[in-house]
């Protein structure tokens, strides 16, 4: 999967967690940016992009993660 | 109900459409009942919220929730209670789990000191339901404890008195002993829930090291769905009855192609077996008081040839109403809904052929379609869906069955007379009618929360404030006992009314459907104008709430001799002076003392 379509596949991941479909996600967006986005909801969205992408975050790359550029790279390395 | 939340579900798709699935739920046009809920963690809870509220829509509940501060369970119990009693619980949820045992034994603990500790364990959670009784006198549910993560001493962690798994197995055992005891305590079985699910994955360290939460993510829709469950169950939204199909559901083939020695039942075969345990499993629901009824396109004599299989355990006398016809499904379970005198709503559908199913539940949007898909998986499709989650079995639920039968024999019967009044007499109908009684308490508040159509003003009642209305002297209350020569129906019918001065306010009248059309409701309101009058009451008002259900007795009042006094939207308010009533009731034998 290219960067692109692991961004393609996310924003729709996005869209649903936070049900809106106006979220524009990129690799400085940040958990500040979107409406919703907080400690509690990140829980979902990490349980969505494991679902989506088939794969099981360790711990330690999760407490790291800072923004959404992270997150693919990590999903890049995962795959 | 939703097709999302409907078991089998994706819980991952619950989770993450949750949004979506609530805006949903919230367009009804039904009306839903409120209940407050306290949500009481020893974990996070956040997510458990969201996605119980909206097991609980689904299940035309509002909630409005109280969530305790983090892992302060017990603290806002016992010290710092002003806000939750101000809240006012409906139902606390005690949200806890082993990581909420303060203390395992250890190795050099005498098996005494083990015990002690396992008292101890049980004494601090049982103080505090103590005092939810006491000062929020509400329902509680309480989760028991999941099994250990680890295992020390490896299998015999479940000997040894110090293994943790040994531990935890004896406190759930005394959880369960205190949920005996205690009507107003219902236990939610994480114990058993966590192993169907799999504890490597319920009890995943990741979501308590990150997120403090007890259980894996996933995993919350199970138990938010068993939490939902013993809460609609609670408010007496549980399924009455089964419409079960014949061919391939309780048999594998078809009797009509295949004949009595081609279908598949029995100990002979593999495939027989499991259709066996399914009929066993269906049987079994008589003593909850399940109402087991079938539904097939077949001649009825088929039908019977079928179920009078010698290896089956069903027979057609398990069965109250039997339709084996050609009719649509929707049309005859619309039919079996109005002979036995409860909404479609009540009827779980029980059909192997999707085609079927998509009828039923296309027409009958409110019906429970379970979807019956390979016959290993049926018992656990029906047993997983929670349609008959038991709170409590009352004597009427075990001799429910039987009771609906006398119903179908009477309606029989009513064709044989030339006039009613003779067909009333026939019935040979005793009734006991009288104050509310300590030991029908439980009785009378489960019907005030499942009686919808013959219900005036559809009040519902916790088990808290029927006792409060039993006991305080400014309720007049009855409830009433109707039997026949057909059988006993047991508690039928519950009136309450508020006196203020010499008038006394109707707040609830309510009576099961299985009696209509008996002159139990003269004779309900004959005993309540003595007992009235013998207190000093000179007038009764009543009052029709309407909602979707109970247009049945727009005219109740009128029908009873009251006087209109006022109406506004489909609701009245009726009036009945005392002086120079009537007795209505002449089809009755009542006793009013105490019973015999």
């Amino acid at each position: 999967m290219t960067k692109e379509e692991i961004y393609k596949n996310l924003q729709s991941v996005f869209e649903e967690v936070f049900d809106d479909e106006d979220i524009v996600i990129g690799a400085q967006t940040t958990a500040n940016d979107i409406k919703g986005w907080d400690s509690l909801r990140h829980i979902t969205l990490m349980s969505a992009v494991e679902e989506a992408f088939d794969l099981s975050f360790d711990m330690r790359d999760i407490v790291h993660l800072k923004s959404v550029g992270e997150l693919v790279d990590l999903i890049e390395r995962e795959l | 109900m939703i097709l999302q939340l409907q078991y089998p579900f994706d819980p991952q798709l619950i989770l993450r459409t949750r949004s979506k699935i609530r805006k949903m739920l919230l367009q009804t046009e039904k009306r839903l009942i409120e209940v407050r809920i306290a949500v009481l963690g020893g974990s996070t809870t956040h997510d458990i919220i969201e996605i119980l509220e909206l097991f609980l829509l689904d299940y035309d509940i509002k909630p409005v929730f109280y969530e305790c501060e983090f892992g302060q369970f017990w603290q806002e119990v016992m010290f710092n209670n002003e806000e939750l009693i101000r809240f006012k619980p409906d139902i606390i949820y005690i949200h806890t789990s082993n990581r909420n045992i303060t203390r395992f034994p250890d190795m050099q603990d005498s098996a005494a000191e083990v015990d002690a500790l396992c008292d101890m364990q049980l004494e601090h959670f049982r103080v505090m339901w103590v005092e939810i009784e006491k000062t929020l006198h509400c329902p509680m549910i309480q989760t028991n404890f999941e099994l250990p993560y680890f295992r020390l001493l490896g299998n015999r962690d479940a000997v040894d008195v110090h293994g943790r798994t040994a531990f935890i197995m004896k406190l759930n055992q005394k959880f369960s002993e205190y949920a005996r005891e205690h009507e107003l305590f219902h236990l939610l079985d994480i114990h058993s829930l966590s192993a169907w699910y799999g504890l490597e994955k319920w009890s995943d360290p990741l979501f308590w090291h990150m997120y403090k939460y007890s259980l894996c993510v996933p995993a919350i829709p199970y138990l938010a769905h068993n939490a939902a469950n013993i809460i609609k169950a609670i408010y007496g939204k549980n399924k009455k009855a089964m419409a079960l199909d014949l061919d391939n559901t309780l048999w594998g083939g078809v009797i009509a192609d295949d004949g009595i020695d081609g279908i598949e039942i029995g100990h002979e075969t593999s495939m027989g077996q499991v259709y066996s345990e399914f009929q066993n499993y269906i049987r079994l629901h008589k003593d909850l008081g399940v109402i087991l009824n079938v539904i097939s396109k077949n001649d009825e004599s088929n039908a019977l040839l079928g179920l009078n299989h010698p290896e089956g355990t069903l027979h057609p006398d398990d069965f109250v109403i039997m339709k084996a016809n050609w009719e649509n499904k929707d049309t005859n379970v619309r039919e079996l809904a109005r002979e036995l005198n409860i909404l479609p709503e009540s009827i779980v559908f029980v059909d192997d052929n999707p085609a079927e199913r998509g009828i039923v539940s296309a027409q009958m949007p409110d019906a429970a379609v379970p979807v019956m898909e390979k016959v290993e998986h049926y018992i656990r499709t029906l047993d997983r869906s929670g349609f008959f989650e038991v709170t409590r079995i009352s004597e009427d639920d075990i001799r429910r069955n039987e009771m609906y039968k006398g119903n179908v024999e009477r309606t029989r019967e009513e064709h044989m007379y030339q006039n009613y009044d003779e067909y009333l007499t026939s019935l040979d109908m005793h009734a006991v009618i009288r104050p509310f009684d300590a030991i029908y308490l439980p009785r009378i508040t489960q019907l005030t929360n499942k009686s919808n159509q013959f219900n005036l003003t559809t009040r519902r009642y916790t088990d808290s404030e029927i006792a409060v209305v039993a006991s305080d002297d400014i309720y007049l209350t009855l409830y009433g006992k109707l039997s026949d020569k057909h059988g006993d129906n047991g508690l039928v019918s519950v009136v309450i009314g508020k006196k203020k001065d010499t008038v006394l306010h109707l707040e609830l009248w309510l009576m099961s459907c299985r009696v209509l059309k008996r002159n139990m409701e003269q004779a309900m309101l004959d005993t309540l104008v003595t007992e009235a009058q013998a207190v000093g009451i000179q007038k009764l008002i009543g009052y029709y709430y309407r909602t979707e259900k109970n247009s049945l007795v727009q005219d109740f009042y009128k029908r009873m001799g009251f006087t209109l006094r006022s109406e506004s939207e489909g609701d009245s308010i009726w009036t009945l002076k005392l002086s120079g009533y009537q007795e209505m009731n002449h089809s009755i034998k009542v006793s009013k003392g105490e019973e015999s």
